[in-house]
């Protein structure tokens, strides 16, 4: 049965505008609720359709009457925020994040008319150590709880959610544990990290990286928000890339940093306003995470569209590169021309002194026959 | 008198296939500079476990190659033993202060098997924490030693290598060098059961001999953080050239692989039977270093 009202949070942003839209086009839901903090920009209203948009903050109990008096019954949770950046620092990020959940699903846990409730939440739950399993299963949990910062919030976020499905059984619930996203449009953590023309990493590190892509996180979010999947779910493109095959496919310039010095330069470019490395972030590009998507591609019934591979090349096309392929290409080609006119230049230069010296055998030419 | 020369015979219905070649030096540049080109865009493939092949085939193997050719003259047994294709668990000995054998095993499997297996090998978390030798260690192939990795390599049909042993044993004593010691608490075997893979035994021995560690120097071990800090004749007396691993002649045997699948994955949560599994490749690896130690004339040749 498909989802009459829908209630997005976080529909400023990319993604949730993205899904608001969607769903507006969809003749088989009556109403598209878009809630945010702030008004969605100019572009991304034209695209939203017929979608209502309430300004509400989500930390505030007025988001209860729209519940209520809109008789939404589907939730699908997205504002939940990465960087403290977005959000004018750890402790507003904090509040929105933590605080804003617990009043919406308050808000939902009183409202009769709700019951589904899909989460945008992230693999960055299984935190980053070295003593990680090399890929999640969503039965997994963290080797080490992440500290703070995105991660933290995430998984008090998962927390709340469970003990809300607790109390409400009839309310369907979706986790969606997205890998990084990546794509020309999306705004993401790492699509800014990787913006940057010397792109600064860990010394003596290689986080292995998974992406999806922002039409697959879209189909995804779409899926989860129209079909009936309850539970918990990773969802990422298939196959995996090293950190530095991605800088370097980029034509990105990679620094090595050693990890302490990394984190106060963090702190540095986060004044101006660059990317912030956190330290949840900083183990992210140490150590990497992959997630098994087996029960996405199954039980969800939904398969990405692009591999991390594909992700990223669509993606480098929107970026221009410090170091162009092309002309590594053309170097690499140029300099195999010369060493194998060269070689063959000596070939026959040895080859006439090869022969003076030391005639060659003429070939075999006698054959065996088989017996008859 | 005509000189003599050898006319190879071959039926007629085969066709002749010229023996390969060894590349010309102009060849082998070339490939250097097709190297170099994909590094630099990074267009090569690496897997979820981090593993690099184009690295490992290019560079780590070639600078290995020496090693395990000329200075340890590694000798190789059993190599028939190893299956082809499929997944199997290789268990050996770990010994010599630094995992030097666990990198010869990968070259020996590598060079001398005739499907030139790749061996993943599973290490302990501290390998993984280290920069510069986790990163290696992840793009040689290598993963973190933990149930969830090892059944998801070997139900890819991986060959997979384990040192039950752990610190314990290649931070052995020198007195102790031969001996085996506790291994773990038989996870290889819990994780060979659920998928039903063979375990191959497989003993080393030289590696023992490479380092030898005549004291431990706890305090320092503590302050760094490392299981022990070794002391040999030659380190830390004589500084970076106590690096230098002794030449020693080295011997690995495979032996017959152990055929888990007829006991069922329920198997595995039988804590009698793997400790008699555990028991038993235990005693037939300790059983191979013995042999091999009577066929080895002498430490040096």
């Amino acid at each position: 049965m498909p989802p009459a009202v829908v209630l997005v949070t976080g529909v400023s942003r990319w993604l949730g505008g993205a899904l608001a839209a969607e769903l507006a086009r969809d003749p088989a839901v009556e109403r598209v609720i878009g809630v945010d903090t702030v008004p969605p920009s100019a572009d991304l209203l034209r695209s939203l359709g017929r979608t209502e948009f309430v300004r509400a903050d989500i930390r505030n109990p007025l988001i209860g009457k729209v519940i209520s008096t809109a008789a939404v019954d589907t939730v699908v949770h997205m504002n939940i925020s990465s960087t403290p950046a977005g959000s004018g620092g750890r402790g507003p990020m904090k509040e929105l994040n933590v605080i804003g959940t617990m009043q919406l699903l308050a808000a939902c846990q009183s409202a009769p008319s709700v019951r589904r409730l899909v989460l945008k939440s992230t693999s960055a739950v299984y935190g980053a150590s070295p003593r990680d399993p090399a890929v999640f299963t969503e039965t997994m949990q963290a080797r080490r709880v992440p500290s703070g910062g995105f991660a933290k919030d995430s998984l008090d976020i998962e927390g709340y959610v469970r003990s809300f499905s607790r109390r409400r059984p009839d309310v369907g619930v979706a986790v969606l544990r997205f890998t990084n996203f990546i794509g020309p449009r999306i705004d993401s953590v790492l699509t800014g990290f990787l913006r940057m023309p010397v792109v600064p990493t860990a010394l003596g590190y290689d986080a292995r990286v998974q992406l999806l892509h922002e039409a697959d996180a879209l189909g995804v979010l779409t899926r989860a928000t129209t079909g009936d999947f309850a539970g918990t779910v990773n969802a990422g493109g298939t196959g995996t890339l090293l950190l530095s095959q991605v800088i370097r496919r980029l034509g990105r310039l990679q620094l090595p940093v050693p990890s302490p010095a990394l984190g106060s330069l963090g702190r540095f470019t986060r004044r101006f306003g660059f990317v912030d490395y956190s330290p949840e972030q900083m183990r992210f590009l140490n150590f990497g995470r992959v997630v098994d998507t087996t029960r996405l591609r199954t039980e969800f019934g939904y398969t990405p569209r692009y591999t991390t591979e594909a992700a990223l090349a669509d993606y480098a096309q929107t970026v221009s590169p410090v170091v162009p392929s092309d002309l590594i290409g053309e170097l690499a080609a140029g300099a195999e021309e010369l060493v194998s006119r060269a070689g063959s230049v000596a070939a026959t230069v040895g080859a006439t002194v090869h022969g003076r010296l030391r005639p060659a055998p003429a070939a075999p030419g006698l054959r065996a026959v088989r017996d008859a | 008198m005509p000189e003599a020369r050898v006319i190879q015979l071959r039926p007629d219905d085969e066709s002749h296939v010229p023996p390969a070649a060894e590349p010309s030096w102009d060849e082998q540049v070339v490939g250097g500079v097709e190297f170099l080109r994909r590094r630099l865009t990074g267009e090569y493939a690496t897997d979820e476990f981090g593993f690099d092949p184009d690295l490992t085939d290019h560079v780590l193997l070639p600078l290995l190659r020496p090693l395990f050719r000329r200075w340890f003259r590694v000798e190789t047994h059993g190599i028939e033993n190893v299956p082809t294709s499929g997944g199997a668990l290789v268990v050996a000995n770990h010994s010599g202060t630094v995992p030097v054998d666990a990198l010869m095993t990968t070259v020996a499997l590598h060079d001398d098997h005739p499907a030139q297996r790749r061996f993943r090998l599973l290490g302990a978390d501290l390998v993984f924490d280290l920069p510069v030798v986790g990163e290696f260690a992840r793009k040689f192939g290598a993963t973190l030693a933990c149930s969830e990795d090892a059944e998801r390599l070997l139900c890819g049909d991986e060959l997979v290598g384990v040192f039950p042993e752990g610190f314990k044993g290649i931070g052995k004593p020198f007195r102790d060098r031969y001996t085996l010691q506790r291994f773990g608490r038989g996870g290889f075997v819990t994780a060979a059961l659920r998928t039903g893979k063979p375990i191959v035994p497989c003993a080393i021995v030289g590696a023992e001999e490479i380092y030898p560690m005549v004291g431990n120097a706890r305090t320092v071990a503590r302050l760094l953080g490392l299981p022990y800090f070794p002391i040999t004749p030659t380190f830390p007396a004589l500084g970076p050239l106590g690096l230098v691993p002794l030449p020693s002649k080295w011997l690995i045997a495979f032996g017959e692989p152990i055929e888990t699948a007829s006991y069922g994955p329920a198997a595995a949560e039988d804590p009698m039977l793997v400790f008699n599994l555990t028991d038993q490749v235990r005693e037939t690896i300790q059983q191979s270093i013995y042999q091999l130690l009577l066929q080895r004339s002498s430490v040096f040749s």
